[in-house]
């Protein structure tokens, strides 16, 4: 049997726990168990083994008892396996992620590869947020003629991302900033267009 | 295309050629992906598991650079068959201990592999020998935006590619390569280069066993993080490294020549008689004297044709290798042992006998001249 860890050692630790009224075993190898201090076996979670230490910490501070909307995956299987059940899994969990990502990798923004046929839709979005971030200042500070602008904008990448997803077989995964506009806009629309009239006469 | 004819071949990423071949073994870089709005292999259920296998294995078998190709469900090969293709790093071990609802996918050369179903929905691979991360990325890179035609892989705006683990996300990407470094362990400086490589973000792992434990002086080195960087900066990041790393060894074997020629054409010639002469022999044992036939021929010991020989026996001397040929039966260890001394006396013999005792004042794997304070 294999290390759960490397997985190229001869496990030699074997390791149990209870984890919610579940069985839990881990096998580990001698170098392994000794790397990741297991030296209380009734205290740890697979989480940490395979994830680095502090990572099941991480996982707890989602809301508890959180599943994930779409596969019904819960904190206590993630915490259990280290893995995650589907690709939105990653919002569900999104706040116990972030810390754990931050200390995992390098970044925590994807800078590499893109999909071609999702590449123009990131790069919308990704405007579309800076644009956003600008109406709401630009309405805070009164500055209406911007915001109006700013508002045209939106509305040109809005409609040019509504007629490529329903065109395109495959629509980006959208993001969070994005789905939901900010509070302000219905504000900010009145704010843009109630001024315009009052220049005309 | 069945397996025992792909497998009677060695890969080309063993037989042929590539810079700094004598060092580097292997350049392989790996990338995970998964459809969109599917669960993760290890959550779907069976049916759905198996959704997924149909869809993916079509699109991979449709690809240009697959018309001359294996493909085969996991279910569908022998316990050895699946043992094989480990051993060739074609498919992991955890992949091997799937059942219904995965498949391997490789063209005949055996530079491109596909897992369906392992731990992401697919795992690809394109491994070629030497020192050729570039042209390795550049392959599979280009494999992965022809399946963005027919598949839709899950992708973040923030997060990029997403993964069953979390370790993976961003790129998804997992570059290696595979090193030979019989000086550095001699010399006792693979722990410190172990661990100074290790803090910046790379891992060093001996392909069997770690450390100085490493079996046959084999070690991996590879990226730890997937996000946060592009694919290229962290190739590039890895190259450099392994272009240290290379370095070091060559050092260390030029020290070793100029101060311990003795011990060392020792060792050499000890393993060449072991090997010669052998009735049992671990797989251990026959990896590790094994490296100091590979390191006599890089040192000019050996005649350089007995390189692809000596080469293929760290894979022909592993367990299932041995006993592709007599699929019916299963060998105990016992058996194993003896049938690889009788296989690597066999190959020995086919070799021009070396002439252990001539030190080469310029050894050929050596381009650096100065000698290293230690
Ligand atoms: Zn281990
Ligand atoms: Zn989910």
């Amino acid at each position: 049997m294999f290390c759960d860890v490397c997985k190229s050692k001869e496990a030699t630790v074997f390791l149990t726990q209870i984890v919610e009224g579940k069985m839990q075993k881990v096998n580990l190898c001698e170098g392994c168990s000794k790397e990741k201090g297991v030296n209380d076996p009734t205290g740890f979670a697979l989480a940490d083994l395979l994830l680095g230490l502090g990572a099941a910490q991480e996982i707890e501070k989602n809301p508890v008892g959180i599943r994930c909307p779409v596969c019904g995956f819960s904190q206590a299987d993630f915490k259990k396996t280290g893995r995650l059940g589907c690709s939105a899994c990653y919002d569900a969990f999104a706040e116990g992620l972030s810390g754990m990502l931050k200390n995992m990798h390098r970044g925590s923004v994807h800078t590499g590869k893109v999909p071609a046929k999702l590449a123009s839709a990131r790069r919308r979005s990704q405007e579309l947020a800076v644009l956003q971030a600008g109406l709401v200042k630009a309405v805070k500070e009164e500055l209406f003629e911007e915001a109006a602008t700013l508002r045209d904008k939106i509305r040109v990448l809005e409609l040019e991302s509504e007629q490529e997803s329903s065109t395109a077989a495959g629509e980006p995964v959208p993001m969070n900033r994005i789905t939901s506009l900010p509070q302000s806009l219905p504000a900010a629309e009145e704010a843009v267009s109630a001024p315009k009239p009052r220049k005309k006469p | 295309m069945k397996l025992s004819g792909i497998i009677a071949n060695t890969g080309e990423w063993l037989s042929g050629s590539g810079p700094h071949d004598q060092i580097v073994v292997s350049s392989r870089v790996r990338l995970a992906r998964n459809l969109k709005g599917k669960p993760f292999p290890g959550w779907a259920k069976k049916a759905e598991r198996i959704a997924v296998l149909e869809e993916v294995r079509g699109a991979v078998e449709q690809l240009p650079e697959m018309k001359e190709s294996f493909s085969e469900k996991l279910e569908d090969l022998s316990p050895l068959e699946k043992q094989v293709l480990v051993e060739r790093h074609l498919i992991s071990r955890e992949h091997a201990a799937k059942g219904a609802g995965s498949a391997v996918v490789m063209n005949t050369a055996q530079t491109l592999s596909f897992m369906i179903n392992e731990e992401d929905h697919l795992r690809m691979q394109a491994i070629r020998a030497g020192l050729q991360l570039d042209e390795v990325f550049a392959m599979i890179n280009q494999t992965d935006t022809e399946l963005e035609d027919s598949l839709d892989f899950a992708f973040h705006n923030d997060l990029g590619y997403l993964t069953a683990c979390p370790t993976n996300v961003g790129t998804g990407m997992r570059a290696s390569a595979m090193l030979h470094l019989p000086g550095l362990v001699m010399s006792e400086q693979v722990n410190k280069i172990i661990n100074s490589v290790n803090k910046i973000g790379l891992a060093v792992r001996g392909l069997h066993g770690e450390g100085t434990e490493a079996m046959g002086n084999l070690f991996q080195v590879s990226n730890q993080t997937t996000l946060g960087e592009a694919e290229e900066e962290i190739i590039g990041r890895l190259n450099k490294v392994i272009h240290q790393i290379l370095e070091h060894e060559q050092n260390a074997r030029q020290i070793l020549l100029q101060q311990r020629a003795e011990t060392l054409l020792d060792q050499i010639g000890r393993a060449y008689g072991i090997l010669c002469h052998a009735h049992s022999i671990t797989s251990k044992e026959a990896l590790n004297l094994l490296s100091f036939i590979k390191m006599g021929v890089d040192l000019g010991l050996f005649p350089s044709q007995s390189r692809l020989q000596v080469d293929e026996l760290f894979i022909e001397t592993q367990p299932a290798h041995l006993q592709k040929g007599l699929q019916a039966v299963k060998l105990g260890s016992e058996e194993r042992d003896s049938l690889r001394a009788a296989l690597i006396r066999a190959k020995l013999k086919q070799m021009q006998e070396p002439e252990i005792g001539k030190i080469p004042i310029t050894p050929p794997t050596s381009n650096t001249t100065t000698s290293e304070e230690s």
